[in-house]
């Protein structure tokens, strides 16, 4: 049952390679996960296993959610998240077992998925790095506009879909193929080369990469 | 406020045997170089006109004049590559970014010799360098010839 954590980034530092190298890391906090609840194909039509990442408080958490940890007979757990797994990998995986970062190793490559920080509004130039005008020659109050933003008479209309101004940030974002630097399991750290989306303490949900033999998805 | 286990992450990366280094040091690099499959060192003498960052991620300048080609280099302070790293002498500088150096040359571009706490041994080395002027010509032209006539009072 290797196929997804949760933990919180931590920030970002750099490291050196035994070559020299200087290589740039996301710290990954993931203390153990707790098994939630079982998702089974003869109930739910699909097999996977509900994770739940950081204990909280129980006035912490929604009287709904506070029941079904109780049922599980697991703490309270601030996030909880399904990771899809083969009908197989059900077997063995207890409600109540935990899930370290041990399920990673050094080398292996994970997909991080996370809320990305938000920008606010955002113009054409800084959302969809488009060019803007030109700055001199009669340029005349439209700097870092789109330009045109279609045809004339035909069709008549903005087609759907067009690059435009707009909110930027704060959704979700994942980033594929990050390399697993390090493994430190005393302290629950992951090293993962490269960065992460979101800011320092937010919830990673870290997969097995979709683009590697290890986390092709079975499901 | 950094994490905690930021901080003891990159202190595993903290060389201790690599000695402090300030701006208006001159310094010898000694950097191991891999060529193919053979590995040796090449050594990089400047003054050092910049130090950058703390921790693990500090890095330092080092310029120097070579065949009247001014080359600056950039290293990782705490690198692996770095073999060592000798402080030669040091400047008295009045900033933290020497990047005036670079509009100067020769007798302009020299450095006032520091006087540093441990004035005593590390003093009478410098002097006994300054006396004998076999510096290698490559380095010679930005060489900051210590301005020893201020310093000499205070010594006798």
């Amino acid at each position: 049952m290797k196929k997804g954590l949760l933990g919180r980034k931590i920030g970002m530092t750099q490291i050196f390679a035994e070559d020299g190298k200087c290589i740039p890391v996301t710290v990954v906090e993931a203390k153990p996960n707790v098994v939630v609840s079982l998702r089974t194909p003869e109930r739910d039509g699909y097999a996977a296993v509900q994770l739940g990442y950081d204990e909280a408080k129980e006035k912490h958490i929604s009287r709904p959610e506070l029941g079904h940890t109780k049922k599980a007979g697991v703490p309270p757990c601030r996030h909880l998240r399904e990771v899809r797994v083969g009908a197989d990998d059900l077997q063995g995986v207890e409600v109540g077992s935990l899930v370290g970062v041990d399920i990673f190793s050094t080398g292996m490559k994970v997909d991080a998925t996370a809320q990305s920080k938000g920008k606010g509004f955002q113009g054409v130039m800084k959302r969809h790095g488009m060019k803007g005008m030109r700055a001199t020659h009669g340029t005349h109050e439209s700097r870092r506009n789109p330009g045109s933003i279609g045809n004339c008479k035909s069709p008549g209309r903005t087609f759907k879909n067009k690059r435009l101004p707009g909110h930027m940030g704060n959704r979700r974002v994942t980033t594929q193929n990050l390399e697993i630097v390090e493994v430190d399991s005393g302290e629950n750290v992951l090293l993962v080369q490269g960065t992460i989306p979101g800011s320092r303490g937010g919830l990673v949900f870290l997969r097995p990469a979709i683009k590697s033999t290890e986390g092709k998805r079975t499901a | 406020m950094r994490h905690k286990s930021i901080e003891r992450i990159e202190k595993r990366f903290i060389r201790s045997d690599i000695p402090v280094i300030r701006s208006g040091d001159t310094v010898r690099v000694h950097s191991r170089i891999i060529e193919g499959d053979k590995e040796r060192i090449q050594v990089f003498e400047g003054v050092v006109i910049r130090a950058n960052g703390g921790s693990n991620r500090a890095t330092f300048t080092v310029r120097k004049v070579s065949y009247g080609i001014g080359v600056e280099r950039v290293f990782p302070l705490h690198s692996p590559r770095i073999d060592k790293i000798e402080v030669v002498r040091s400047g008295r500088v009045r900033r933290a970014r020497l990047y005036y150096l670079r509009d100067r040359t020769g007798k302009a571009a020299r450095l006032r010799a520091r006087t540093v706490g441990d004035r005593t041994r590390a003093a009478v080395e410098l002097e006994v360098e300054q006396a004998e002027p076999s510096e290698p010509t490559e380095a010679k032209a930005e060489e900051p010839v210590e301005d020893t006539g201020e310093e000499r009072p205070s010594e006798a």
